[in-house]
């Protein structure tokens, strides 16, 4: 007799977002995480600490900076770094003890230690001292997510060559930060030091920055980036990083061939990418198999073994914690038997950097590239009245819909809080809503979500205010 | 408890309009007292309660459309019926904990079904008004069946392309002040389809006739009174004309035949239908064998199908299945019309107001009590021959009744 209906191995986003619904749902669920903290990296070293740093930076600059100027305050504001980061460090206890008070509150199980498949129905826990137990349970959840990719020749030692979990806790403000990898974790973090004073340099393999985003969408958000000083080398590959006493020389050469030069930095953040966590899980005691990258195939959450789940970072789809979330409830659901489904096309993205960011669905490049004849609608900030109050006129939002039904099937927004009004897109979307269904619904006034309607009536050529 | 369900509706008939609740839930209610009517393309139907108690909830609301076995409401049994216990709202289905997980969980877990009647986007919202298109006939792609734009354009081309299909207007029409827009009923459109389906489809054209009817009149005057006192039922025309058709009928046969693809159904029975007008708009129920009913028996059938008709009682079976139909403008005073068949039938007689007219007779102009016949038929069956045999049949008949009882 098993102990367990299901054991889930990893406390992050997926982990415990399945453990919550399992223990909804009447199931005897726990969660084997190796952490001293639930929560895995959003909560610990990612999504959570990262907006900490990233809005009490964002609040230093403008204070700073020109903009509290421009808007009649004047102010000389002094760093307290120990204090940015003790802040961030209370944020995230406080959110890691709200879901070991959700494990309570749904009478699911931590079990603290290293989780590892040890065939059918057994999960083999090695605790911190080193004792070993053996769990018996109807169904094994893989929820272990994903590190920071690895580069050849740059050694991460956390001290000055660091990945984005060092560069959430660096001692002092770097005079000069260069970022590997021009993805959305590195302009974040780079954003972060940038604000506090660091000069940034983002050396990028591929020739555009934030690659699946939509191209033109990157290309303004780049042009704001640029202006706020962050520097660019694209099309620039690292070969070496060799770390110093008290900075870092790095050799870069241009991917189209050329002289490689050499960089130096008091800091390198190396974020080019995450891989899958399925090392050492006992994987090939139920015979499964992980692809090429180390991802888990799987067949509705179901791997090749029996009773043998897996979501989140280790299966395929965009590494993000809300997807890992949506993929615990859809797994847990049929755990159940029930129903449960993920649209991975409605999953949204987000750059917390400011602008902000934010889409859903289809690029123009991905429509085009599947031969979709559609239309775009496109509003610029500079004419929505909140934004122009605000003195944050940067970015646009566009609305990308099918030419014939109208469907919306992508919607790109950069500009501040981008990320909140992304998610009327995917109610919309889910919901299969065309384009006009949004340019006739109300919204409030004055507020940036009327660019998103205005974006919308673009699409049939009607927008009212530009 | 006892769920209300919807009745069988009669055959060709899958689906009924809710028309109105006469009870609201919580109403405590008698068996066999009317809860909740029902419309379809043919009549109205109530539906009664099965027995003492408490209308529990209503599932489906005024104008909701509904299946035959489809639940309308719940009553709550019970013998105080006509005590009004409060009857709690329908409970929201709790999430039940899973007792036990399955050990192998199916892979493809079934899809929620798609709700009945769910709301229009608004774009689709704007098209099916734009466009008059029925918003509930489309089939829905978005989600739990909900109508997109894009299914909403495609009904839209669906219409272009059908060849039948009327020319929508581009826009619905401005309403003024002093106007007011009132939308169709189920049997007003059915009237409409069904009319206007009879012109598309039949070689339709109309031949007329009149007749004098002293000799009728006469007979009339004469009998009225030892006819109600023998058969309790007033001596009118109509069963004069419904016998008097039926001698045309069986003379020309092709008059009450039909057409079905490729081939001609002659039927050797008689089913008259004979056209009511009601408050709701125009039915025809079916008076069954006319042709072995006698005078009186007629006359009675047809008041009782009146009746049924203006009280909306009508059964489906009252109205299927016709062979022939009367159609009696004259009631209203019309002195001449060409009336639309009821198809699938080939003919239907219009009868008129009587009026005196100078008439040529036997070379003296002389007053006479006269009325206009009107012929309508489906040429595609009935040649001009037969046509105008039937009515001059009819037309004799009526003049000379004798010829009814030697059947000349």
């Amino acid at each position: 007799m098993a102990q367990y209906d299901v054991i889930i191995i990893g406390g992050g986003p997926g982990g415990y977002n399945a453990a919550i619904r399992a223990g909804q749902l009447g199931l005897k669920a726990a969660v084997v995480e190796k952490r001293v903290t639930l929560g895995g990296t959003c909560l610990n070293v990612g999504c959570m600490p990262s907006k900490a740093l990233l809005h009490a930076s964002e609040l230093y600059e403008a204070a700073a900076g020109a903009e509290f100027v421009t808007l009649g305050i004047d102010v000389k504001p002094k760093l307290n770094l120990v204090q940015m980061m003790k802040q961030k460090a209370d944020s995230v206890t406080a959110l890691t003890k709200g879901i070991e008070f959700l494990f309570k509150k749904n009478k699911v199980e931590w079990i603290k230690g290293a989780g590892k498949i040890a065939g059918a129905g057994k999960v083999e826990v090695t605790a911190e001292d080193g004792s070993v137990s053996v769990l018996e349970t109807k169904n094994i959840v893989i929820a272990t997510g994903s590190e920071p990719s690895p580069l050849p020749g740059v050694d991460v030692d956390q001290n000055r060559i660091v990945d984005s979990t060092g560069a959430l806790s660096l001692p002092e403000v770097p005079k000069s930060l260069v970022v590997i990898g021009a993805g959305i974790i590195g302009l974040e973090l780079g954003s972060v030091w940038r604000r506090l004073g660091a000069e940034v340099t983002v050396v990028e393999f591929l020739d555009r920055i934030t690659p699946g985003m939509d191209a033109e969408t990157a290309k303004t958000f780049q042009r704001s980036l640029t202006k706020q000083g962050v520097q660019f080398k694209l099309g620039s590959k690292v070969t070496g990083a060799k770390a110093g006493k008290s900075s870092v020389s790095l050799t870069v050469e241009p991917v189209a061939g050329g002289a490689a030069e050499t960089i130096e930095a008091e800091y390198v953040l190396l974020a080019i990418g995450r891989r899958p966590f399925t090392e050492n899980l006992g994987l090939e005691s139920v015979g499964v198999e992980t692809d090429k990258r180390g991802f888990i195939p799987t067949d509705h959450f179901k791997t090749t073994a029996p009773g043998v789940w897996a979501i989140g970072d280790v299966i395929l789809g965009p590494m993000l914690a809300h997807k890992a979330e949506e993929d615990a409830v859809a797994c847990i659901e049929l755990i159940a038997g029930k129903w449960g489904h993920v649209d991975y096309n409605l999953v949204p993205s987000v750059v917390y950097t400011s602008p902000e960011v934010a889409w859903v669905g289809k690029t123009e490049e991905q429509l085009k590239e599947a031969g979709v004849a559609y239309k775009v609608g496109k509003f610029p900030f500079s004419a929505n009245s909140r934004a122009k109050i605000n003195h944050e006129t940067e970015g646009f939002a566009k609305v990308l819909a099918d030419a014939k039904t109208d469907e919306i099937l992508g919607v790109h927004i950069v500009g501040p809080q981008a990320g909140e009004m992304i998610g009327e897109y995917c109610v919309a979307m889910a919901f299969k809503a065309a384009s006009e269904d949004i340019a006739r619904v109300c919204h409030p006034h004055p507020t940036r979500s009327e660019a998103g309607r205005q974006a919308a009536m673009g699409v049939e050529g009607w927008t009212m205010q530009s | 408890m006892a769920d209300i369900m919807t009745p069988a509706l009669g055959e060709s008939v899958t689906e009924a309009t809710v028309a109105r609740w006469t009870k609201k839930a919580g109403d405590a209610v008698r068996k066999d007292e009317i809860l909740v009517e029902l419309e379809t393309d043919k009549v109205s139907l109530e539906v009664a309660a099965p027995a003492d108690g408490v209308l529990e909830f209503i599932a489906a609301e005024e104008g909701a459309t509904v299946e035959p076995g489809a639940v309308l409401g719940r009553l709550a049994e019970g013998a105080a019926g006509a005590k009004a216990a409060p009857a709690p709202a329908p409970a929201a289905k709790k999430e039940e904990p899973a007792p036990a997980p399955a050990p192998a969980p199916k892979a493809e877990a079934p899809k929620a079904a798609p709700a009945a009647a769910a709301p229009l986007a608004p774009s689709a919202q704007r098209i099916v008004a734009e466009n008059n298109l029925d918003g509930g006939a489309i089939a829905g792609s978005g989600k739990d069946g909900r109508v997109t734009k894009g299914d909403a354009i495609a009904a839209l081309e669906a219409r272009a392309n059908a060849p039948a299909a009327p020319a929508a207007p581009s826009a619905p029409r401005e309403i003024h002040e002093r106007e007011e827009r009132v939308r169709m009923t189920r049997l007003r459109q059915t009237i409409a389809r069904r009319l206007k389906e009879a012109q598309n489809n039949a070689a339709m054209l109309t031949t007329f006739n009149e007749v004098d009817m002293s000799a009728v009149m006469a007979l009339r005057n004469q009998y009225k009174d030892g006819f109600e006192k023998s058969h309790g039922v007033k001596l009118g025309f109509m069963s004069f004309f419904v016998k008097a058709v039926i001698h045309g009928l069986k003379h020309v046969p092709d008059v009450n035949a039909e057409i079905d693809g490729t081939d001609i159904i002659y039927k050797n029975h008689y089913d008259i239908g004979v056209a009511v007008g009601t408050e709701k708009g125009l039915v025809v129920p079916v008076l069954r064998d006319a042709d072995a009913l006698s005078l009186a028996g007629i006359e009675k059938g047809i008041g009782a199908l009146g009746k049924k008709a203006r009280d909306g009682g009508l059964a489906m079976d009252d109205l299927q299945g016709g062979t022939f139909t009367i159609s009696n403008g004259g009631v209203y005073g019309s002195l001449m019309s060409t009336p639309i068949l009821n198809a699938p039938q080939s003919g239907i007689l219009g009868m008129h107001k009587i009026q005196e007219r100078p008439m040529a007779v036997g070379g003296q102009v002389v007053i006479r009590p006269m009325m206009y016949l009107a012929l309508s038929y489906d040429h595609r069956v009935v040649d001009g021959q037969g046509a105008v045999t039937f009515l001059v049949r009819v037309k004799e008949a009526i003049e000379d009744p004798q010829r009814l009882l030697l059947d000349v």
